[in-house]
């Protein structure tokens, strides 16, 4: 135990061990973080896509990138009329509520789209809604009116007709100087959309909120689909520690036994150990993998558990068995044997724990390998299907042709956290083979 | 005398040996693929589909043929019926599947690899053969390449930074090894993103111009200039962790008794590098680039996907795709062989050079 602690805290004097271990901290609060504010269940939902995901814009890239790369580029600005000044004037058989909803708008290009969402509540009588838009210089256009449900959302840039009145599409036509120049350039200031609703019911309401969708959006910009970056990046993160972690424990420790199972009862044991890891060796592993994705499932507890069944007889085994023969050779174990210790006592008590140091680097950085299998199997195509990982962001970014279109940021983000966690567990799993490898510690 | 005795005894024990192991190793090679057929056959699923493939197939050229068209619907039924039985009989789909597994085993390992069930090479043919052997020279060209540039670079490197061990450059090598945590398809996705679109000096995929040049040197260029990125792609994702295994493996038999006493003695430190530090270790560095050499298509799936290469891993992936069993096995089979004859190779060179293992194994 002395060893182990000791080795610990010789490790204090590699800052490379140290940069990893809080890389390695801050991946697994992470994703403590993750499993707790989103759960499972609702995470998986969400990515299916959807209802949630429509106040969102269509590839938009993050916010912070643009703002330190010196743009300025509209974030999503929604409007609602909660905090808009109604008036209400009832008449005979109805009311009329007007709200306007003012919009300040700043930035130095287009909304990528508009839309407005209506919720009325009523019983019996639809609700009907007029819309007009009123730009910073006075000038009031009208957008249409509309017989509302219970729900209603009112795409404006899809709206053909305005868009042939207006000249451009409405996201450019209400918010440009002229929308028919070659370059239309913005009209910055406070631009209103005058909801005007006349409800038939005593009880009846409407409420609207008005979104203009950025070009950039939140912390980690959205997807084909209008769906968060960041969910993906969020649950990827524990998804791909388990599936490294439980992968590595898995091969490595039975890999371990065996081995030291196979040296210490050596004959026709070993010999078998010995042919079942040459076999092994002749199924390449990526091909069986892609072939059990392809016409299996993709599952990626199904997965796990192929890696974990081809990695017991991995080619490990031959190095453990050159690093245990000695061993079983060593006084200390004919001492116990002496003392009449059992053969389970001897592989379990005696001889595995003699070389879990120098396996313990080893352990470290094969963790990421393992993360990378499992993105390179979803980068092919074959990610579980409902689970948000870094890979499948990978994977949907080259079908959507991200580098083609410029949406860098759909494929530098999973990037930049597959490496950051390849680099944490190599740079711990380095200095942990020079504290605890003694054929490195004596050169 | 003795010494023609010794010699026979010897002989006889290595062939011996040597015999063993060629045996051992079909064993192995049987069963390895084997496994791979009840993969790639889904355990007898894939046949299940191809009957229904024969079934609809039969059944729309029956109903297509106008001479048919007067035919009661009965007796068309009974002539699709008889057509699809025909068909079943002549691919021997009509036996269980653990027989026909028998056969495919057979044929395989006899490599009569035979004919692709929906795929064809480019010239056309449906051989096996024909289909891998048009795909292969890409991938050896690509993968042989990178490999050979790592392999020498890194051998080289690490036995210049373990003469100058804990100097700066030494450092800042070991410092960069865990960069190797990451494989090479995910350093071609930044390479491809770097030099393809942000700076468009390199194509981003494929291994030649479409449409391919007509002359000669102009098709070697394009080529080479498509393998750029992928070869460094590899090269970056391997150089710094191969470097640092080398230079341990050096520095660990640099420190043995016997290059001391060649120090001590005076001798030249390249004399001592050639004599005392690469001829004992030659062994090794032998084995680590010939199970390389092999080894090199194993990762191939993924890379050549991502730089659309057309080479046996895109094969393999695509093959997989159309479940086209026999070119599946095809590849397993002929990788099977070659790892077979590479590990029996280094076991005539271990039981020649090593004194140690000429004995036999214990």
């Amino acid at each position: 135990m002395n060893r182990w602690l000791d080795g610990l805290k010789q490790l204090r004097d590699y800052p490379s061990a140290l940069a990893g271990l809080a890389i390695i901290t801050f991946l697994v609060a992470l994703s403590v973080y993750t499993v707790i504010a989103i759960p499972y269940g609702t995470a998986i939902e969400r990515w299916r896509g959807g209802e949630h995901w429509q106040r969102n814009p269509v590839n938009a890239g993050p916010v912070w990138a643009n703002r330190l790369l010196g743009g300025d580029l509209p974030a999503t600005q929604t409007v609602d009329s909660q905090g808009a000044e109604r008036t209400v004037e009832p008449f005979p058989g109805g009311r009329r509520i007007s709200m306007p909803l003012s919009l300040d708008f700043q930035a130095g290009d287009f909304p990528s789209e508009l839309s407005v969402f209506l919720q009325a509540d009523f019983e019996e009588r639809q609700p009907f809604v007029r819309l007009t838009w009123q730009r910073p210089d006075g000038e009031r256009i009208p957008l249409g009116s509309y017989k509302i449900g219970a729900e209603e959302r009112i795409a404006l840039s899809q709206d053909r007709a305005l868009q042939r009145r207006l000249g451009a599409p409405a996201h450019v036509g209400l918010f440009a100087e002229d929308p028919t120049a070659a370059e239309p350039t913005v009209q910055t200031g406070t631009h209103q959309l005058i909801v005007d609703a006349i409800v038939f019911e005593e009880d009846a309401d409407v409420s609207a909120d008005l979104v203009a969708y950025g070009q950039v959006h939140g912390l980690a910009g959205t997807d084909h689909q209008r769906r968060s970056l960041m969910l993906a990046l969020l649950w990827g993160t524990p998804i791909a520690l388990a599936f490294g972690l439980i992968a590595t424990v898995g091969t490595t420790i039975t890999t371990l036994i065996i081995a030291a199972a196979g040296v210490w009862f050596g004959g026709w044991v070993d010999a078998i150990i010995q042919r079942l890891t040459e076999i092994n060796m002749i199924l390449p592993l990526l091909p069986v993998l892609v072939m059990v994705g392809t016409l299996y499932s993709t599952n990626i507890w199904l997965i796990l558990a192929v890696v974990v069944a081809l990695g017991i007889f991995s080619a490990g085994i031959k190095t453990y068995r050159a690093m245990l023969l000695p061993i079983r050779e060593a006084p200390y174990i004919e001492a116990a044997r002496a003392y009449g210790a059992g053969n389970g006592r001897i592989v379990f008590r005696y001889m595995i724990p003699r070389i879990l140091p120098v396996l313990l680097p080893t352990f470290v950085t094969l963790i990421p390998t393992y993360v990378f299998l499992e993105a390179s199997l979803a980068v092919l195509g074959l990610g579980d299907p409902s689970l948000p990982t870094w890979g499948k962001l990978l994977n949907a970014a080259q079908e959507q042709s991200a580098l083609y279109h410029g949406f860098l940021y759909w494929v530098l983000e999973p990037a930049a956290l597959l490496m950051l966690t390849g680099l944490g567990f190599a740079m711990l799993g380095f200095a942990l083979d020079r504290v605890f490898n003694p054929r490195l510690r004596s050169v | 005398m003795t010494a023609t005795n010794t010699l026979a005894r010897n002989l006889g024990r290595l062939s011996l040996f040597l015999g063993k192991r060629v045996l051992a190793l079909l064993v192995t090679i049987t069963i390895g693929v084997y496994l791979t057929i009840w993969i790639a056959n889904m355990g007898g699923k894939v046949d299940e589909i191809r009957e229904l493939q024969i079934r609809t197939s039969v059944a729309q050229e029956v109903r297509n043929n106008p001479a048919n068209n007067d035919l009661p619907p009965n007796e068309r039924n009974q002539l699709i019926q008889e057509r699809v039985q025909n068909e079943i009989q002549r691919l021997g789909l009509d036996e269980p599947f653990i027989y026909r597994s028998g056969d495919y085993l057979a044929r395989a390992m006899s490599l009569r690899l035979g004919r692709a069930q929906n795929m064809s090479s480019d010239a056309g043919s449906r051989q096996v053969y024909a289909i891998i052997g048009e795909r292969l020279p890409a991938t050896l060209l690509l993968f042989g390449t990178a490999n050979l540039i790592v392999f020498f670079l890194a051998v080289g490197a690490a036995l210049r930074l373990s003469r100058r061990y804990g100097s700066r450059l030494d450092r800042t090598v070991i410092g960069l090894a865990p960069s190797s945590a990451a494989p090479g398809w995910f350093y071609g996705i930044f390479l491809i993103l770097i030099f393809a679109f942000i700076w468009p000096m390199l194509p981003a995929g494929g291994m030649v111009r479409v449409p391919p040049p007509d002359n000669d040197w102009a098709y070697a260029l394009s080529v080479a200039k498509h393998m750029v990125l992928p070869v460094a792609a590899m090269v970056v994702s391997q150089i710094f962790i191969a470097i640092y295994s080398w230079r341990t493996f050096f520095l660990i038999h640099s420190s043995e008794d016997y290059v001391e006493m060649a120090r001590a003695k005076g001798l030249p430190e390249r004399l001592i590098e050639r004599r005392y530090i690469l001829r004992p270790t030659l062994l090794p560095i032998v084995t680590n680039f010939l199970l390389m050499l092999i080894g090199l298509w194993s990762g191939a799936i993924i890379l050549e996907q991502v730089f659309n290469w057309p080479g046996l891993g895109t094969l393999l992936f695509q093959a997989i795709g159309q479940r086209d069993t026999p070119v599946i096995i095809g590849g397993v089979v002929i990788f099977a062989y070659l790892l077979a004859v590479t590990v029996f190779l280094l076991d005539i060179l271990y039981a020649i050079l090593d004194p140690r293992v000429r004995g036999g194994p214990k």
